[in-house]
C-alpha cells in the first residue's frame, strides 16, 4: 500500500471525526449547558468536512497517475 | 555485491525493501497502541457509575492540535507528490511546513503537560477541596488560583466572580496535595501513557523527516528514486502517528 493509499484513509478518518466532533459539539450546543463554544466547534466541523471532501476530490485527480500499491 | 530491490519492487511482493520493513514496523506499533488502547477501554467501561473523570482535558487546544496534526499529513504527502513530479523546490517548502507543524505539536502537548502539572488537588483537614493552579508554595502555606474544569460551561462556573480569587492556605490545615500528574488517578495515568508514548512518536518521526529534509536531500542529486522512497516510508511512519491521534483526540477528549 502506497503512501497514496493511506492518505486517502486518514482523510476518509479524519472525515469522520470532523462529522463525529460537529454532531458532539451541536448536541452539547442544544443541551441547557451549551455555551457559543459549542456552536463554532460545531460550525467549524461542517466547515472541516466540506473542506476535506473538496481536498480529498482534489488529491485524487492530483494524485491519478501514482499507483495505489 | 548490490542489495537487491533497495529501489525497484519485487515482482511478487510489489514492495521494495524499506516499504516492506516499514508495513511490518507498523504492525508492530498497532499491537502496541492497539494494546493501551484495549487497557484504556476495559480500565472504563470497568469504572463504577459517574466514577470516570471527565472535563480534566482543554477541548479547544486538543482541536488545535488534531488540525496542525491533519495539515502536517497534507503537506507530508504533497511533499513526496513534489518528488514523484520532479519539482525538489516545492518538496522543500512542504517537507518545511511538515517539520513546523511537528514542532508546534510537540510544543502545545508541553504547554498542555505543563498545565497538568501545577494544576493542585487540595484536601484540607476539615473535608474541603481546593482545585486549581498553583501560585506559590513554602514551608508556611500554599497559594491557589481556583479555576472550572476545562469541560464545565454551566452556569454555576460563569457566576463564579469572587470565587476565582487566589486562596492561601496555611500547611497546618492541608491533609493531602497533590498534582494532576499519572499518579493523581487511573485516567491521567493512561492518558499520559499514550499521549507521550505518541509524543515520542512524532518526536521519533520528526527527527527522521528533518534529517531527509535537511542533510539527507543530498541523496537526491545521486539517486532521486531512492531519495523518493525514502520520503515515502517516512511519509507512511507519518500518517500512522497522525492516525494514532485521530483515534486518541475523541477517546481522550471527548467522550
Amino acid at each position: 500500500m502506497s503512501l497514496k493509499a493511506i492518505h486517502i484513509v486518514f482523510i476518509m478518518a479524519s472525515t469522520l471525526l470532523a462529522c463525529g466532533f460537529g454532531g458532539w459539539s451541536f448536541r452539547n450546543y442544544f443541551s441547557p449547558d451549551g455555551t457559543k463554544l459549542d456552536i463554532v466547534f460545531g460550525v467549524s466541523s461542517v466547515v472541516a468536512v466540506g473542506a476535506l471532501l473538496v481536498y480529498g476530490r482534489y488529491f485524487l485527480k492530483k494524485l491519478k497517475n501514482i499507483s495505489y500499491l | 555485491m548490490d542489495i537487491p530491490y533497495v529501489v525497484q519492487p519485487r515482482q511478487d511482493t510489489g514492495l521494495y525493501n524499506a516499504k516492506l520493513g516499514i508495513w511490518l514496523f507498523l504492525a508492530s506499533e498497532v499491537m502496541l497502541f492497539g494494546a493501551l488502547f484495549s487497557s484504556y477501554i476495559l480500565l472504563r467501561v470497568g469504572a463504577a457509575p459517574g466514577a470516570w473523570p471527565h472535563g480534566l482535558l482543554n477541548i479547544p487546544i486538543g482541536t488545535v492540535n488534531t488540525l496542525v496534526l491533519i495539515t502536517s499529513s497534507i503537506t507530508v504527502v504533497m511533499a513526496w507528490a513534489s518528488l514523484k513530479m520532479n519539482q525538489f523546490g516545492r518538496f522543500k517548502v512542504f517537507q518545511g511546513f511538515t517539520l513546523l507543524c511537528a514542532l508546534m505539536f510537540v510544543g502545545i502537548k508541553s504547554y498542555e503537560y505543563h498545565d497538568k502539572f501545577t494544576h493542585y488537588e487540595v484536601i484540607l483537614t476539615d473535608g474541603t477541596v481546593v482545585d486549581g493552579h498553583l501560585i506559590e508554595r513554602t514551608k508556611e502555606h500554599v497559594v491557589i488560583h481556583p479555576a472550572a474544569k476545562h469541560g464545565a460551561s454551566n452556569a454555576a462556573d460563569k457566576s463564579h466572580g469572587d470565587a476565582h480569587a487566589e486562596v492561601k492556605i496555611p500547611v497546618a490545615q492541608i491533609k493531602k496535595i497533590e498534582n494532576y500528574g499519572p499518579w493523581h488517578n487511573t485516567y491521567l495515568a493512561i492518558y499520559f501513557t499514550l499521549t507521550a508514548l505518541h509524543a515520542l512518536h512524532v518526536l521519533g518521526g520528526a527527527l527522521v523527516i528533518g534529517y531527509l529534509w535537511g542533510p539527507g536531500s543530498k541523496m537526491w542529486k545521486t539517486d532521486p528514486e531512492r531519495f523518493t522512497n525514502r520520503i515515502e516510508v517516512s511519509g507512511l511512519f507519518w500518517h500512522f502517528v497522525d492516525l494514532v491521534w485521530i483515534f486518541l483526540f475523541p477517546v481522550l477528549y471527548l467522550l
